[in-house]
């Protein structure tokens, strides 16, 4: 039963998703950017514009120049984080990948600083009047669901183990439409329940900065007005229509 | 004079050759019953005491601002833009519609409008939360209000939990906010800086201005502006004749004082360049200077040029509201001006905005540009020609001219984060600064977290110029105006040298309740007035005179 319910709602989470995700990013590729408005001093060539973003995902460039405290704890989570999704390919990919294979141990430590990094975010949130003015109750929910996620895994890495062969089962038998039977260890139905539930809330949630920063046009547009026309499409009919002023 | 950009104050019937003495900082106020008294006197630093930081971060004032409104435009003048006259009956349903439309033209607004994070990195960036201490001239909280109508309408989240992800009906109230707070906006740019995601507020801000002016509620300031620009063809409404009458004015007087004759072309068929600047640079002070110091560079330079009367403005207040068409409109104006005059290159006066219109939009919107000659940037700022005549060693200064002053040098926003100058990014901050180098022997910058791209707005940028904002402009101008009293205090800097007629306008206004002196805001082109030695000039026989002179009693 527990088997079944989680089973569906793993098709429905990723199918949500996938469906979401797919959809935000073709009404970002449809839309226009009707004028140049990349920040100044901004980059002349495409290459150069690549860079910019490379830098804004890796380094989060610009958030260190306007805030050291944001900067430190937000980078460590993103890291972190992205350590520890590098871990998990481990619960979906048999046999495992080698490089997976070698990211596997900082992993581990990975997790606590995953957790420490929203925890910093989170405290900033309340403390700091400013941040706390603008914040909604969805942003602490958010948070509130990061550090569930993290510790319910941190407590099956060293309080409460799982099965893992056993969850890997039923994981690798999902990606093949089989049922196999889930461990229903509590803190693994916590933690994956919650998981499924940040799949779905993403594509509808500010979650999405991810792939906002690749379309946003003051980072991702190459400072050459005066060499190359620019002209949007529904601008463009505004010229055929007009022989007006 | 400070509303050189202001019809209210500018009489077209203006004597022509000298421009008009400043009225009183308090003059202007004083007719204006409506504001109210306000006591600025803190701002003023007496001498040896501290300056405090200009990005010093403020306790909260809840609602400090809530009653800074600029006039709500009349029938007059929203119809000539093809808006409602007055506020619709149906205003709601009808700005959701405007909205729909604005995101599906403007990836800007819906990218931004998924991607806050709501991080905090802007919270502290915006000079008019700064100046004000009210949160909702924070630039997250601004875009938060049009962000909780987006929601509302636009998202699943919005439209089942409002409550969950701050969502809010589009009410009266609401409608309100926006009309306040974004009037508080000057489009700087300044948060799109810091913003991780590049959020910038500015697109935020234009979309609600033109979501407000498409259900008729317009701001009076900017939409009698552009309305006076399609009629006469300048935000001043000067007519030709005017405009002639000051340019043979300005001649007589570069005559008087250097013998050659240097002229001041108006309509010249044929000539090479067409420059286009804003109109404040025929009225007012210290803008004049700087249409002088255009006219001495290229009288040096020998290269024809001519202004235009039915171009005879550079800025384009239709970025300001947010209005594709009123800015292609505008912009239209200076294409058919070049063709009907067979220039063979543009350049733009000192004007921020209109540079970026200029720079960033014009090839879009007036383009394309292919009956220039392509040998030279199209369009062309003042200052890259200038500075181009500097590299090539056409130009002779004699600094000591300029020694009266000491000065700093403030990035205007639209330049610095929305253009460039020359081929290498971040030119548009050293080219003034290269100008103003060759043409100054005391030259101290502000502090560096408030110049080039982090420079601070001047208060009054955006639309804002306008008297009925007064209050606002001078709390904002306040982070800009610390970082000047900082070196006033460490280097003595007396003066301020910008390249915007707006920020030239706003100083003049706001200065004084800083203690500074109205008229302690230059033109860069003013400093180049001052300190050109234009061959066969009385200035240059003089100089050569005292060069070839035996140096006695120098040792
Ligand atoms: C290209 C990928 C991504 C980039 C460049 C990115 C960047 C950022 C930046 C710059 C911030 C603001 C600073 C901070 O609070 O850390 C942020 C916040 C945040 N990110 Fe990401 N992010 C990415 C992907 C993700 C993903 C996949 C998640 C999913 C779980 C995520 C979750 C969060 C959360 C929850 C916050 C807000 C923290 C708070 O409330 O203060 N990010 N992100
Ligand atoms: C369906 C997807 C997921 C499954 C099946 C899963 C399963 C697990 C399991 C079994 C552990 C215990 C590891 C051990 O005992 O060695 C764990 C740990 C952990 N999980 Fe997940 N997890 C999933 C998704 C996620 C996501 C999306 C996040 C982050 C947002 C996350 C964060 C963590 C953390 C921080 C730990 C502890 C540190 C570590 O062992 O890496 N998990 N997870
Ligand atoms: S654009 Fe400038 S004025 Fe507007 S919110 Fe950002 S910092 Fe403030
Ligand atoms: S910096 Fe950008 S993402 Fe962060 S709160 Fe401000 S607008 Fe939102």
């Amino acid at each position: 039963m527990i088997t079944a319910i989680f089973a569906a709602l793993f098709y429905v989470a990723t199918l949500v998703l996938a469906g979401g995700l797919f959809y935000r990013i073709r009404l970002y590729l449809r839309t226009p950017a009707p004028l140049k408005i990349p920040t100044t001093p901004a980059p002349t060539t495409q290459s150069g514009v690549a860079f910019r973003l490379v830098r804004e995902v890796v380094l989060f460039e610009s958030l260190f120049k306007a805030n050291k405290w944001i900067w430190i704890f937000g980078w460590i989570f993103h890291a972190a984080l992205l350590l520890v999704l590098l871990r998990h390919l481990r619960y979906f990919t048999q046999p495992v990948w080698d490089w997976v294979a070698l990211v596997q141990p900082f992993g581990i430590y990975a997790g606590f600083a995953m957790v420490a990094g929203l925890l910093g975010l989170w405290a900033r949130r309340i403390l700091v009047p400013r941040v706390r003015y603008i914040s909604a109750p969805s942003d602490h929910l958010m948070l509130a669901l990061l550090v569930a996620i993290g510790a319910s895994g941190l407590g099956m890495k060293f309080v409460a183990h799982t099965d893992i062969v056993a969850l890997k089962a039923f994981f690798l038998g999902l990606m093949r439409f089989e049922l196999n039977p889930l461990p229903p260890d509590p803190l693994l139905l916590i933690h994956i329940g919650l998981v499924a539930a940040l799949m779905i809330i993403f594509p509808f949630s500010k979650l999405l900065h991810g792939v906002g920063l690749f379309f946003s046009p003051t980072r991702n547009q190459v400072d050459n007005p005066r060499e190359r026309r620019h002209l949007a499409p529904w601008a463009a009919k505004l010229e055929s229509g007009a022989g007006q002023k | 004079m400070a509303d050189a950009v202001n019809p209210e104050a500018a009489k077209p019937a203006m004597p022509a050759a000298a421009p008009p003495k400043a009225p009183t900082a308090g003059a202007t106020a004083a007719a204006k019953p409506a504001a109210p008294k306000k006591d600025y006197s803190a701002y003023i630093i007496a001498k040896g005491q501290p300056v405090p930081s200009p990005t010093e971060i403020p306790q909260f004032k809840c609602g400090a601002m809530s009653d800074s409104k600029p006039f709500v435009a009349k029938s007059e003048h929203q119809t000539p833009l093809g808006f409602p006259g007055e506020l619709v009956d149906n205003w709601q349903e009808k700005a959701v519609a405007k909205m729909g439309d604005l995101l599906g033209k403007y990836r800007s607004l819906q990218v931004y409008m998924d991607s806050c994070i709501k991080c905090g990195a802007c919270t502290d960036k915006c000079h008019y939360f700064l100046g004000t201490g009210d949160p909702n001239n924070m630039p997250v909280a601004r875009q938060d209000l049009f962000r909780k109508v987006y929601r509302r309408y636009f998202t699943t989240a919005g439209k089942w939990f409002p409550k969950l992800v701050g969502a809010e009906d589009f009410t009266e109230k609401v409608l309100d906010e926006w009309y306040t707070y974004f009037h508080q906006c000057s489009q700087c740019r300044r948060c799109s800086v810091y913003c991780p995601v590049g959020i910038d507020t500015a697109e935020v801000s234009m979309a609600a201005r033109e979501i407000m002016d498409h259900v008729g509620k317009g701001q009076k300031y900017s939409n009698e502006i552009i309305g006076k620009v399609f009629k006469v063809g300048n935000n001043l409404g000067l007519p030709k004749k005017a405009i002639r009458s000051t340019l043979d004015g300005l001649e007589e007087e570069i005559k008087e004082e250097t013998g050659l004759d240097v002229r001041l072309p108006l309509d010249e068929v044929g000539a090479e360049i067409m420059l286009v600047t804003p109109s404040a640079d025929l009225f007012a002070e210290p803008h004049i200077q700087g249409l002088i110091g255009y006219a001495k560079v290229f009288h040096q330079a020998g290269i024809s040029w001519t202004l235009s009367s039915h171009a005879s403005e550079a800025a384009n207040f239709g970025m300001f509201i947010g209005s594709y068409e009123n800015m292609r409109n505008v912009s239209l104006r200076i294409r058919e001006a070049a063709l009907e005059l067979k220039v063979k290159r543009l350049v733009f006066g000192e004007c921020g905005h209109a540079w970026r219109v200029a720079y960033s939009f014009l090839n879009t919107l007036a383009g394309p540009f292919d009956f220039l000659d392509p040998r030279y940037p199209i369009p062309q700022h003042i200052v890259e020609f200038t500075v181009d005549q500097i590299n090539k060693g056409n130009l002779r200064f004699d600094k000591s001219q300029n020694d009266k002053y000491r000065l700093t040098f403030h990035d205007s926003c639209n330049v610095a984060r929305g253009s460039r100058m020359g081929d290498v990014e971040g030119g548009q901050f050293e080219f003034p600064r290269q100008i103003l180098r060759a043409t100054c022997n005391h030259f101290y910058d502000m502090a560096p977290e408030t110049i080039k791209e982090a420079t601070f707005c001047c208060g009054g940028g955006g639309g804002l110029l306008t008297d009925d904002l007064m209050d606002l402009r001078i709390k904002g101008a306040q982070p800009r105006m610390r970082a000047m009293q900082q070196v006033a205090q460490d280097h003595g800097v007396t003066h301020l040298a910008a390249i915007c007629a707006i920020c030239k306008a706003q100083f003049t206004k706001v200065m004084p309740a800083y203690g500074f002196k109205m008229d302690a805001i230059l033109s860069v082109h003013q400093m180049v007035a001052n300190a050109i030695v234009l061959d066969g000039s009385i200035q240059a026989k003089a100089l050569d005179q005292k060069l070839a002179a035996p140096q006695i009693g120098n040792a």
